[in-house]
């Protein structure tokens, strides 16, 4: 059975977690014992039964009413399992939000109807698509509070539909929903007779499945090299199309040529290896490949360079200055780095431009930059392949920006 | 070629891409094996990943309440898949008497945690493998697959460090130990349904006998069987899609109290 993870992001008490506690609750994916806990546990914070502590495990977010970091749930469906990412509405756990993002293949966008688009709303939507998370659902909540009022429910779509416009999303639809009393959630409610869409379960089971890009030129970045006997095995994972036993093939940066020997995998017989699977690979001749290195397909290869044009996103309060030691990690590969331009600074929940030609990059904004590599990168049009064409930027040890190469050469 | 991987395939190759990527980082690294059926599954892909010949130690902390089908399960593999395992037990609190019975907290957190300090102090691991799954108790499920554990060895769960697609921590000078967590996305039935597909050995104290079998195995003293009569692989599969139970009900030391389990997780329980 297919599995599909998706993310639930929207501002803080837009009702994400209570969405999910209630999809959980109405699909019967939980245990009788976690939900006496849960009113257990309600109770004891002296609260009606809270679905959001299905995912708000940590003490201080039940204390609080909050969720502080994404969470994981699975639940499935007669068509399919689902991995459900819960993430963070507040403001300082944006980068947790972003976290639960980068692992999702879809994402639902969930609005207060009652209070409309808000910061985080258009934040988080500016997320996803930079990102590259196109299917979005839209679902507005607390349709309950203002009487399942259609006139309410097509002004706040408007205005959503605005935002998402200019930050290039196309919804794939606008559910009206009450999480806290299951309207529209697993079954179509009478309350909104005039709404004639799917509920949302069934937009659910519309969304696609992210394919590994199979049919491109074969990339495999090394990850490690490990002396196994008497063979040198280069492992990674493949990241586009196939590896076959007799492929010619090109490393870069070296740009050296050599054929694959063999294509290995413990306690199997293997002569080739497809998209996002995690093998090991000889050669013909002893060249010596190190981790970083990209074996790809002569005359298909990626563009190797040092300077790398990218929408980044800083994701840590410390803001960017020009004397951080930067490193920047692109599929295996990792060099030293400078932030050479800032181009445009913009905010992230109004795409005002902050400045042009900045020198520096506060907590939440997104740049577009130009990047100097102290060794040159392979790197590939985000849109192309992915793994390619998105990088992290990390600082003392930790991930500070992500950033997306939409142009490259 | 047939083109769809399966999910167990899909799994299974980001488990070793997880593994691998660690092993990259740390050379000083050890696996923990509780040799339940987790911790085995993960030792089962830390083989695939290095090809049968596991680079590092597999740790094993012994509480010494053990069942005496682990300890045999443990000598029985340890040397068919020649591994350097590493026991490591709070000899002093054992000494000392420490039980269940001077309360579940104290004793997971003096004869798990504790041993383990001593163990990662004594033998310098800056990482270690762990086969925990965010399915398994909600506290889990909000770990990173590489998270670090400060010089007190307590986990930060209120700052944890971004995780991007999958580029992952790198270890600080003052963090301790990086945590990894090759299974973070595998559910319990996931596990279960590898285990039969690779013919994984797990000890027999999972299948049912009298009617009663362990779905989660810890000490002796703190498992309790649940009701079963599940005595083969596929009938625990058929089992688990069916039952409305929490695979940790069990276990006594996530009953406590509400939030037991953060509270040992924050002070560097597994």
């Amino acid at each position: 059975m297919d599995v599909l993870s998706f993310v639930i992001v929207g501002h803080v008490d837009h009702g994400k977690s209570t969405l999910i506690g209630r999809l959980l609750y109405d699909t019967e994916s939980l245990p009788p014992d976690k939900i006496e806990e849960i009113k257990k546990a309600s109770s004891g914070q002296g609260r009606r039964t809270e679905f959001a502590y299905l995912l708000d495990h940590l003490e201080e977010e039940r204390k609080q009413g909050i969720t502080i970091d994404t969470t994981q749930v699975f639940f499935k469906t007669p068509k399919r399992r689902y991995v459900i990412i819960d993430a963070p509405g507040h403001v300082e756990f944006v980068k947790n939000m972003i976290t639960g993002a980068s692992q999702a293949e879809a994402a639902v966008l969930i609005i207060d109807v009652v209070e409309g688009v808000k910061e985080q709303t258009r934040r988080h939507s500016y997320m996803l698509s930079l990102l590259g998370l196109n299917q979005v659902v839209v679902v507005l909540n607390k349709m309950d509070s203002v009487d399942f009022s259609q006139e309410r429910f097509e002004a706040v779509r408007k205005d959503a539909d605005e935002w998402l416009k200019s930050i290039n999303v196309e919804p794939m639809l606008y559910i009206p929903i009450s999480a806290i009393e299951g309207d529209n959630v697993t079954e179509s409610s009478a309350n909104t007779s005039w709404y004639n869409g799917p509920n949302f379960l069934e937009s659910l089971d519309t969304m696609q499945n992210k394919q590994p890009p199979e049919n491109k030129p074969m990339l495999f970045p090394i990850q490690d090299v490990y002396k196994i006997d008497d063979k040198r095995i280069n492992v990674g994972r493949v990241e586009a199309g196939v590896i076959s036993e007799g492929d010619e093939i090109k490393i870069l940066p070296t740009g050296e040529s050599t054929k694959v020997s063999a294509v290995e995998k413990f306690l199997e017989k293997r002569t080739q290896a497809i998209a996002s699977e995690s093998v090991g690979m000889t050669t013909t001749d002893s060249v010596f490949l190190d981790r970083g290195n990209i074996v790809c397909v002569p005359g298909s290869e990626p563009v190797l360079t040092d300077t790398v044009n990218a929408s980044m996103f800083w994701m840590t309060k410390r803001p960017f200055s020009s004397d951080m030691k930067l490193t920047i990690r692109c599929a295996t590969q990792e060099t030293s780095c400078r932030i050479e331009r800032i181009n445009k600074r913009i905010n992230s929940s109004t795409l005002e431009v902050i400045a042009e030609n900045s020198d520096v990059l506060e907590n939440l904004e997104v740049a577009q930059v130009t990047i100097k590599t102290k060794k040159p990168v392979a790197i590939k049009d985000f849109n192309d392949v992915q793994e390619l064409g998105r990088f992290v930027i990390v600082h003392d040890e930790n991930i500070c920006a992500g950033g997306i190469i939409t142009h490259v050469g | 070629m047939n083109t769809n991987l399966s999910q167990l395939d899909k799994l299974e190759n980001q488990s070793i891409f997880i593994i691998r990527e660690a092993y990259s980082q740390f050379r000083d690294v050890a696996m923990l094996w509780s040799i339940g059926k987790d911790s085995t599954t993960l030792l089962w892909l830390v083989r695939k990943a290095f090809f049968g010949k596991i680079p590092f130690p597999v740790l094993h902390i012994d509480t010494t309440y053990k069942f005496k089908e682990i300890y045999e399960f443990r000598e029985k593999y340890a040397k068919e898949w020649n591994l350097n395992l590493l026991v490591a037990k709070n000899e002093e609190a054992i000494a000392k008497g420490m039980s269940h019975e001077k309360g579940a907290f104290q004793c997971c957190n003096e004869l798990k945690t504790m041993a383990l300090k001593k163990a990662i102090a004594k033998y310098g691991f800056k990482a270690l493998y762990l086969g925990i799954r965010r399915d398994e108790h909600g506290i889990r499920a909000k770990e990173r697959v590489f998270s670090p554990r400060d010089e007190d060895f307590e986990w930060d769960y209120k700052n944890q460090p971004p995780e991007l697609w999958d580029q992952y921590k790198t270890k600080a000078a003052e963090e301790e130990h990086l945590r990894v967590h090759p299974l973070l996305g595998w559910r319990e039935i996931d596990v279960w349904e590898y285990v039969k597909r690779e013919n994984i050995p797990v000890t027999d104290l999972y299948f049912a006998k009298n009617g009663k079998r362990y779905r989660s195995i810890g000490c002796e003293t703190c498992c309790s069987p649940i009701d079963s009569d599940a005595d083969t692989i596929e009938k625990v599969v058929e089992e688990l899609k069916t039952s409305k139970i929490s695979e940790r009900s069990g276990r006594a030391q996530d009953k406590e109290d509400d939030y037991m389990m953060q509270k040992l997780r924050s002070l560097g329980y597994m």
